[in-house]
């Protein structure tokens, strides 16, 4: 099944149920296993929470908007993320080492381990960051 | 995000319940760490939280070690399929009090 919904959210941490509602309801149109549904759901948002954490780090109240599109083609699932917030320089995206116990920097780990790829892309009109998250869905 | 606390001798339980993410972990870290510095021992029961992100992961690991240094123990108890899920994903499963 082929599918492509994409939505906006206010950029703030009461949104992030609201994106996980969204994610749910489309994973569910293309009947996904629970276990897989629920690990696709985590690292959609924990790509919105980094979004709301970091891009926006130091921003209070603000009424930007980021958007999430999900689409299914060939079997091959895409989820991207848009938003205005501080330009993400790639090469600082990093978690933090397992062994090094102490909270937060967990959130990029997840992503890595339940995506295939995790890649920001360049040139989107009007928007400063785009990252893209794919996983192959058997 | 909504919680119950019970007290038993030294022991205090809070019982949390629905999901636990970044918009909540405020809340739950004035519900437990409180408790934790008291120096009782904390029993968090999962059972009734359906789902947990990285933010709640930092509750439990910071609550974890607020306790070793107030020389008293966090335990988790009945911890949801989904939640034991994101902790053993942390590799987390041994470092915590799991029950």
């Amino acid at each position: 099944m082929n599918i492509e919904e994409s939505k906006d959210f206010l950029v703030s941490t009461t949104s992030l149920k609201e994106v996980r509602v969204f994610s749910r309801e489309v994973f569910e149109k293309l009947k996904l296993e629970q276990d897989l549904k629920d690990e696709l759901v985590l690292a959609i948002a924990e790509a919105a929470q980094n979004i709301v954490k970091h891009g926006y780090k130091g921003v209070e109240n603000t009424t930007d908007r980021m958007q999430i599109k999900i689409s299914m083609k060939d079997s091959e699932l895409e989820i991207g993320f848009f938003d205005k917030g501080k330009a993400v320089v790639p090469g600082n995206v990093q978690h933090r080492k397992l062994d090094d116990i102490k909270p937060g920097g967990l959130g990029t780990f997840f992503i890595k381990q339940i995506m295939d790829a995790a890649v920001f892309k360049k040139d989107e009109k009007g928007w400063v960051n785009h990252l893209v998250l794919t996983k192959k869905i058997n | 995000m909504t919680y119950k606390v019970t007290e038993e001798g030294n022991v205090s339980t809070v019982f949390l319940n629905g999901e636990i993410d970044m918009d909540v972990t405020e809340k739950a870290k004035e519900v437990i760490l409180p408790l934790v510095e008291s120096g009782k021992e904390v029993h968090l029961n999962l059972k009734d939280v359906s789902y947990m992100d990285s933010s709640g992961i930092s509750v439990l690991i910071e609550s974890h070690q607020k306790a070793l240094e107030n020389n008293t123990k966090v335990i988790v108890k009945e911890v949801s399929k989904s939640v034991l899920k994101v902790i053993m994903m942390a590799k987390l499963e041994q470092i915590l009090n799991l029950e």
